[in-house]
C-alpha cells in the first residue's frame, strides 16, 4: 500500500530525511520510533503531502501510484490521514460542518454525490459514540478550548468518519491520561481491518501495549535504521537508543 | 466648471421642485452654505487621510437623473429579501416607485419623507427630529441636507412591533450614465417599539453612481433596533453612507454593514447616547477584492452613565483592494460605568491588499472597562495544511477559514433569512459551494 524509497527531504535547505525506506501492507500496524529530532514528523508530514518539505531524492508510493507532487488535498483523497501531533484551532467553524466538508469534498473528487443529511447524521452517531464523544463537542468550533485529549479523540474520531485506507497517527498519544489513551487505542482497534494500515508515530511504547504492531522501525537521524517486531519497542522502553546508535557506528 | 461649484449653482434649480416655505428649507439654506465654505473633504482632514474622494469628485454628474420607469418586479426582485409581502421602499434613481413599493400608514408610518415633508400632520414631528443630530462640520452630510428632498420615513409608534423587516431599496438604473444620488432617510421608534430594518443600495447596471447618503435614527427609550446594511454593489459604484444615531434611555440598536463589492465605500457611523443604560452594537464584516475600497469610520459617543458598546469589524482584503478602519470611542466626564469594547481584525491574501486600521478610545471618566484592539494577518498556513490534508482542495480551505473568522459577525444577525442570503453572498463572493449550508 505504501511505499517508500531512499526518500532525502529537507525543509528551507536543511536535510532532514535522509534516505528512509519503508513498506507498509493492507492490514499491517506499523510502529515508527525514534528521540526528538529523528525526523518522525517530518515524515509523518512529507507522507501527508505538507509543501514546506522538499523531496530532493527517492519517491513515496501509495497503492502503486507515486505521490510524490500529489497536492494534501489530493493524498487525502487517494485515502491518506493524518492525525496531527499539534491539532488546529478553527474558530467559527463547527466540528460537524468541518468534517461534513471534509467528507463531501472528497466524495466530489471522486465523482460522488455529497452524502445526504440523514447518512451523515447516522454516521456521526455511530462514530461520536465509538469514541464516547459528546454531541455537545460536535457543535462547538474545531478545537478552540479543547482541552489536550480533546483535540487528539476529536483526530480520530475524524478518522474513522473519512475512513481512509492509510492513518498515520503523529504522536497520538501525547498529551492523553491513561482512560482518554484507552478510548483513542480502542478508536484506531476498531478502525484497524483487513484492507487499511495504521503508521503509529510515538515516543513511548506506551500506546503500542494497547495498539499493538505488527513491525517496529526506529528512525535515527533520518533513516530507518532497524525494524523489527513488537519486542524491539519493548527494548526501546528499557534501554533507549543509545544501543542503537552505537550498533550502528 | 468643477463639481462643487455645479452643485452650489444647480442648488436654484433644485429650489423650483420643493416648498421655500417649508421650516426644512432653512436647513437646506444654510447646509449649503456650509458645504460652499468647507468643500469635499480632503487628505489633509484627520478623517479622510486614508480615503481619498478626489478622483470621484473632480467628475461630473447628473443631479436630478431621470428615473427608468421600466423597471418591473422581476428586475429587482431577487433583491427582497423573501418572497413574503412585506414592507418595502423601493427608489429607481433616487425616485420613489410607488409600484414596486409596500408603505403603510396603519398603526406605523412607513412612507417617504417627501410625503412627511409636504403633510402638515408630520409637521411636529419633522420639527421635532429632522436634521438634529448631523454634525454640522460634516461637510458630505452639509450636501446631503441641503439637497434634501426624498429618502424613507419610518415611524415606529410606543410598542409596536412590526412583525416582518422593512427594506428600503435604492436602484440605479443606468438610463442615463454619471449620477449622484441623495437619499435622506429619517427614522423614529418610539419608546417599546421593535424594528428590523434592512438598507441596500444597488446599480442594476454598469454605470456611475455615486450616492451620498444620510440616515438619521432616533431611538427612544426602551426601543430595539437592528439595523443591517447590504453593500454588494458593482464596480461602477460607489456609496458614502452617513449614518447618525441617537439613543435615549434603555434603548438596543444594532447595526450590521456587510460590505462585499462597490468602488468605494465609505461608512460613516456615529452613535449619540443621550441617556443611560444604553447598548450600542457595530458589527461590519469587509470581503472585497480587485481595487476596491471600504473605509469604515465609526464613533460612539458615551456621555451617560451604565452604557455599553460593543464594535467588531472583520475585513478579508484581496488582490489590490483597501480596507481602513477608524473607530473612535469617546467616553465623557458624565459617563461612569461605561463598558465599551472595540476589535477590528483583518486578514489580507495577497501582498498588495492593504488596511489601515486606527482604534481610539478617548475616556474622561476614570470608573470605566474599555477595550480596543486590532489584527492584521493571513491565513495561517499550518491552518491550511490541516484543512487540505482533510481532503479539502485550496479554494474551499480558505473559504472555510474565511467563513470561520466571519462567522461571528454573522452569529448576531437575528433575521434567519438574512443570515442564510449573507451566507450564501460570501459562499458566492469565494465562488465555492460547500457540504454545508454556508
Amino acid at each position: 500500500m505504501l511505499e517508500i524509497n531512499n526518500l532525502h527531504c529537507e525543509i528551507e535547505g536543511k536535510p532532514i530525511l535522509k534516505g528512509i525506506n519503508l513498506k507498509v501492507d493492507k492490514g499491517e500496524i506499523h510502529a515508527l520510533m525514534g528521540p526528538n529530532g529523528s525526523g518522525k514528523s517530518t515524515l509523518a508530514n512529507v507522507i501527508s503531502g505538507h509543501e514546506d518539505y522538499e523531496i530532493t531524492k527517492g519517491n513515496i508510493y501509495f497503492k502503486s501510484n507515486e505521490i510524490n507532487e500529489l497536492s494534501a488535498s489530493e493524498r487525502a483523497h487517494e485515502g491518506i490521514f493524518m492525525s496531527f501531533q499539534y491539532p488546529v484551532e478553527i474558530p467559527g467553524l463547527t466540528v460537524t460542518n468541518f468534517i461534513k466538508t471534509a467528507i463531501n469534498e472528497t466524495r466530489k473528487a471522486k465523482g460522488l454525490d455529497e452524502m445526504s443529511s440523514r447518512e451523515m447524521l447516522k454516521k456521526i452517531r455511530e462514530k461520536s459514540s465509538l469514541l464516547d464523544i459528546d454531541s455537545k463537542l460536535l457543535s462547538r468550533s474545531l478545537n478552540e478550548g479543547f482541552s489536550g485529549g480533546e483535540k487528539k479523540r476529536n483526530e480520530i474520531f475524524q478518522m474513522v468518519m473519512l475512513e481512509p485506507e492509510l492513518a498515520v497517527l503523529d504522536e497520538t498519544d501525547s498529551g492523553l491520561d491513561v482512560d482518554m489513551l484507552k478510548i483513542v487505542a480502542n478508536g484506531v482497534i476498531k478502525f484497524s481491518n483487513d484492507n487499511n494500515a495504521v503508521l503509529v508515530i510515538t515516543h513511548y511504547q506506551r500506546l503500542l501495549d494497547y495498539i499493538v504492531p505488527d513491525f517496529v522501525h526506529v528512525i535515527l537521524d533520518g533513516k530507518v535504521v532497524k525494524s523489527g517486531d513488537k519486542s524491539l519497542a519493548n527494548r526501546i522502553e528499557d534501554k533507549g537508543y543509545d544501543w542503537l546508535k552505537k550498533e550502528i557506528k | 466648471m468643477d463639481f462643487k461649484e455645479k452643485l452650489l449653482d444647480s442648488h436654484l434649480a433644485f429650489e423650483q421642485d420643493v416648498d421655500l416655505l417649508h421650516p426644512i428649507h432653512k436647513y437646506r439654506k444654510n447646509a449649503l452654505k456650509r458645504f460652499e465654505k468647507d468643500g469635499f473633504p480632503n487628505k489633509s482632514d484627520e478623517l479622510w487621510k486614508y480615503t481619498s474622494l478626489a478622483s470621484i469628485v473632480q467628475k461630473d454628474y447628473h443631479l436630478s437623473p431621470i428615473s427608468d420607469s421600466n423597471i418591473e418586479l422581476k428586475d429587482i426582485k431577487r433583491y427582497f429579501l423573501n418572497d413574503i409581502d412585506s414592507f418595502k421602499l423601493v427608489f429607481i434613481d433616487g425616485v420613489y416607485s410607488p409600484f414596486l413599493s409596500k408603505t403603510t400608514h396603519d398603526g406605523m408610518d412607513i412612507c417617504v419623507l417627501s410625503a412627511a415633508i409636504s403633510k402638515s400632520k408630520y409637521k411636529k414631528t419633522i420639527k421635532k427630529y429632522f436634521n438634529k443630530i448631523v454634525p454640522k462640520n460634516d461637510s458630505l452630510s452639509s450636501l446631503n441636507t441641503s439637497y434634501t428632498k426624498e429618502g424613507a420615513y419610518i415611524l415606529i409608534p410606543k410598542n409596536v412591533e412590526p412583525e416582518d423587516p422593512i427594506q428600503i431599496l435604492h436602484f440605479s438604473t443606468g438610463v442615463q450614465n454619471s449620477i449622484w444620488l441623495q437619499p435622506r432617510n429619517l427614522i423614529i421608534t418610539e419608546s417599546n417599539s421593535n424594528v428590523q430594518i434592512i438598507e441596500r443600495h444597488q446599480s442594476l447596471s454598469e454605470h456611475k453612481v455615486v450616492t451620498n447618503s444620510v440616515t438619521e435614527i432616533y431611538a427612544e427609550s426602551n426601543s430595539f433596533i437592528d439595523y443591517y446594511k447590504i453593500q454588494n454593489d458593482l464596480l461602477s459604484s460607489s456609496l458614502i453612507d452617513n449614518t447618525f444615531i441617537s439613543q435615549e434611555k434603555d434603548s438596543n440598536v444594532s447595526v450590521h454593514t456587510f460590505s462585499f463589492g462597490g468602488n468605494l465605500t465609505r461608512n460613516n457611523l456615529r452613535f449619540y447616547h443621550k441617556g443611560s443604560n444604553i447598548s450600542s452594537t457595530l458589527k461590519g464584516l469587509t470581503i472585497i477584492e480587485s481595487r476596491q475600497h471600504v473605509d469604515h469610520n465609526t464613533l460612539v459617543n458615551h456621555a451617560k452613565p451604565n452604557c455599553e458598546s460593543y464594535q467588531d469589524y472583520k475585513g478579508i482584503f484581496s488582490d489590490s483592494s483597501v480596507g481602513v478602519f477608524n473607530g473612535r470611542i469617546i467616553v465623557e466626564k458624565e459617563a461612569q460605568k461605561t463598558n465599551a469594547f472595540q476589535q477590528n481584525d483583518n486578514i489580507l491574501t495577497s501582498d498588495k491588499s492593504k488596511i489601515n486600521t486606527k482604534p481610539q478610545l478617548e475616556i474622561f471618566a476614570d470608573d470605566v472597562k474599555c477595550s480596543h484592539g486590532c489584527t492584521v494577518g493571513q491565513l495561517d498556513k499550518q491552518v491550511l495544511f490541516y484543512v487540505y490534508s482533510r481532503g479539502i482542495p485550496e479554494k474551499e480551505a480558505r473559504a472555510l477559514l474565511t467563513y470561520g473568522f466571519a462567522n461571528n459577525v454573522l452569529e448576531s444577525v437575528r433575521i434567519p433569512s438574512l443570515n442564510k442570503r449573507i451566507k450564501k453572498l460570501i459562499a458566492s463572493k469565494l465562488g465555492v459551494n460547500l457540504g454545508f449550508d454556508l
